[in-house]
């Protein structure tokens, strides 16, 4: 593979096209813009949720009233959870490292559908919006946390109807981006590369797809029931009605448990290709990672029950959803063996991307056998809707997501931005965070295991000390969070000029410029080695 | 690789069209007269087996799947089986209530 350092065409960054300003960005169909808007809209809706987060841990200081009613506390769990699920890590990755990298890691100008895959961040936007209309509008903002449960949201006076027509806009986006992802990796790869010659991070934007493309569209016509439910009447869901709550609930999670994937699947990816590069060895057990992230696709499917345990479900169906719960394991633990696998007699080089890989392999660890934990029938009863769960899934979704998501920030910023960071105060902001997501999560396994419940505002005296610990370790990590960010914007000003390959990566990334110039390649690079091709 | 570029369009003459339209009005046709016939749980199972048909009708001519690579045809019924395998492990739980 040959670098293209000689290429004389601006960056996109530069690129002056037919608008200037605002426009230039809102109106661009050219991929890496996209995923920078994307990613500025990510990073704003993380901002919000975050401090919603925040004010909720520190309610939590103290039992009784701290600083907000049970009704504000009500509103913003369901904020939180709306926006951190629908509009912070179900785009996260794919969104914005998916955009900006995909066409260029398979060797591609840009993605099959330009103007569509613009579209798809206006539906997220639109979608972010009428969520966040909701909470001014109507006789008061929604309060059923972020799963909208029947009967319960159909009797609620909370303005459920913008926030859950915001979460349906929010799906088209999310298979519209699917949709370009499979077609771009179907059609658009460069000459030679074979499907097992595709980097790791295409593969499970690949599986990704397909969840979005598949089991998006449930969530879709469920929202659209619990529409017609509340405006119509028609009885879907609602007993009263003659309707079926549980069946909600089986059609609530035949998507947003896949959706675990879209979120996971794509930092597993990112991680990957992470431990890869810095422990410059090829990845150990390619096909197999191939093929578990597929297996982990296909099978994350099937295992939607396991979050109905105590729903009132037959014991029938209990007993497979539990199997098939454990199966899932398998895939997902092959993918640990071989990055673990890679490192071992690897020529480890210790930068900050590979300590944020390393900081997701522990959490996700922690967070899958909590899962497992939770998949079995008789624990399940003493910690469903404890704080249990909640440290079990802010473990995965935050934690793995969240690692995985500023690792590749870490890994490809200097790809995106032309410039490098400062290692030192991202090393810092790591260990902040690393430490303070301990102590905030860690603790509510303790809390749930004794009996704490979730969403309430209000609690026992003898989980006092728990919370305040979990609370001064939510003020660690917002303290590593904040240095975390300050450090990269600071760096798009000072930060020294990035090479072309500053970790030495073999993927195709690694042989345009950076930033790279806004049709990517000077020419389609032909494909002869695998991806991973070191010594 | 079969890319955007070097794939071949297929022109269908309007005659097959019209005729794989005149087929669907009469299934169509068919589905609603059998709703006036009492045919007990057998109503639902031959509805589906209609509706299956037209739809095959319309991938296969309308949406061009007769003419395009097997690959399109091998996801199309894996994502029909993924739909059965959901609907089957959804009625263990009905089933059984």
């Amino acid at each position: 593979m040959s670098t293209q350092k000689d290429i004389e065409e601006p960056s996109y960054l530069d690129y002056k096209g037919k608008y200037r300003g605002i426009f230039s960005w809102i109106l661009s169909t050219d991929h890496k813009r996209i995923a920078l808007l994307y990613l500025f809209s990510i990073l704003a809706f993380f901002a919000t949720g975050a401090t919603l987060g925040l004010l909720m841990k520190f309610e939590l200081i103290a039992p009784g009233k701290t600083i907000m009613t049970a009704q504000t506390y009500n509103a913003f769990f369901t904020l939180h959870g709306i926006i951190m699920i629908f509009a912070v890590v179900i785009p996260g990755l794919p969104a914005v490292f998916g955009n900006f990298l995909l066409p260029i890691m398979i060797g591609a100008k840009d993605v099959a559908f330009p103007r569509l895959n613009l579209l798809s961040w206006y539906f997220y936007v639109m979608g972010v919006s009428l969520v966040l209309i909701s909470q001014f509008t109507g006789q008061g903002p929604p309060d059923t946390g972020w799963t909208f449960y029947a009967p319960y949201s159909f009797r609620t006076t909370g303005n459920m109807l913008p926030a859950v027509f915001g979460a349906f806009v929010l799906g088209f986006s999310s298979i519209l981006t699917g949709l370009n992802f499979l077609v771009t990796i179907h059609r658009m790869r460069a000459p030679g590369m074979k499907w097992l010659k595709m980097p790791l991070f295409p593969w499970t934007l690949y599986a990704t797809g397909w969840i979005q493309l598949l089991a998006t569209p449930i969530i879709g016509i469920t929202l659209l029931m619990i529409i017609a439910e509340k405006t119509l009447h028609i009885g879907f869901f609602d007993p009263a009605l003659g309707g079926d709550p549980i069946l909600y609930q089986h059609l609530f999670w035949t998507y947003s448990h896949p959706a675990v994937y879209i979120m996971i699947l794509p930092a597993m990816g990112a991680i990957s290709e992470i431990i890869s590069t810095f422990s410059h060895k090829t990845l150990f057990g390619y096909n197999f990672m191939v093929a578990s992230s597929l297996a982990i696709a296909f099978v994350g499917y099937f295992v939607w029950g396991h979050h109905m345990f105590t729903s009132g479900m037959s014991s029938t169906a209990l007993y497979a959803f539990s199997l098939l719960t454990f199966l899932v394991a398998i895939p997902s633990a092959i993918k640990v063996f071989n990055w673990i696998a890679t490192m071992h007699k690897g020529s480890i080089d210790l930068q900050t991307p590979f300590y944020w890989a390393m900081g997701f392999i522990f959490v996700f660890m922690i967070g899958g056998f909590s899962g497992l934990i939770l998949g079995s029938l008789a624990t399940n009863i003493h910690l469903h809707n404890t704080h249990f769960v909640l440290a079990h899934f802010h473990f995965i979704v935050f934690g793995g997501t969240g690692f995985a998501f500023f690792g590749a920030m870490h890994y490809w910023y200097p790809k995106m931005t032309g410039k490098m960071y400062d290692s030192r105060w991202a090393n810092i902001g790591l260990f902040l965070f690393l430490t303070g997501f301990i102590v905030l999560y860690g603790t509510m396994f303790y809390l749930g295991y004794k009996g704490m419940p979730r969403r309430y505002y209000d609690y026992d005296e003898i989980f006092h000390t728990g919370n305040i610990i979990s609370t001064m370790g939510s003020w660690v990590l917002y303290s590593g969070l904040g240095i975390i960010i300050i450090n990269l914007f600071a760096s798009l000003k000072s930060g020294a000029k990035a090479p072309s390959n500053p970790w030495g990566g073999k993927t195709l990334e690694w042989s345009v410029p950076s930033p790279p110039p806004v049709e990517n390649f000077k020419e389609i690079p032909v494909v002869t080695k695998g991806p991973y091709s070191y010594k | 690789m079969k890319t955007i570029e070097n794939e071949k369009n297929h022109i269908i003459p309007y005659k097959t069209f019209l005729f794989v339209l005149a087929g669907l009005i009469v299934l169509t046709l068919t589905s609603v007269t059998l709703t006036r016939i009492s045919l007990g749980t057998l109503t639902v199972t031959i509805a589906l087996i209609i509706a299956a048909i037209k739809s095959t009708f319309v991938l296969r001519i309308f949406m061009h799947l007769k003419f395009e690579n097997k690959m399109f045809s091998i996801a199309l019924i894996g994502v029909v089986l993924l739909l059965c395998a959901v609907i089957t492990i959804t009625l263990l739980d009905y089933l059984n209530r």
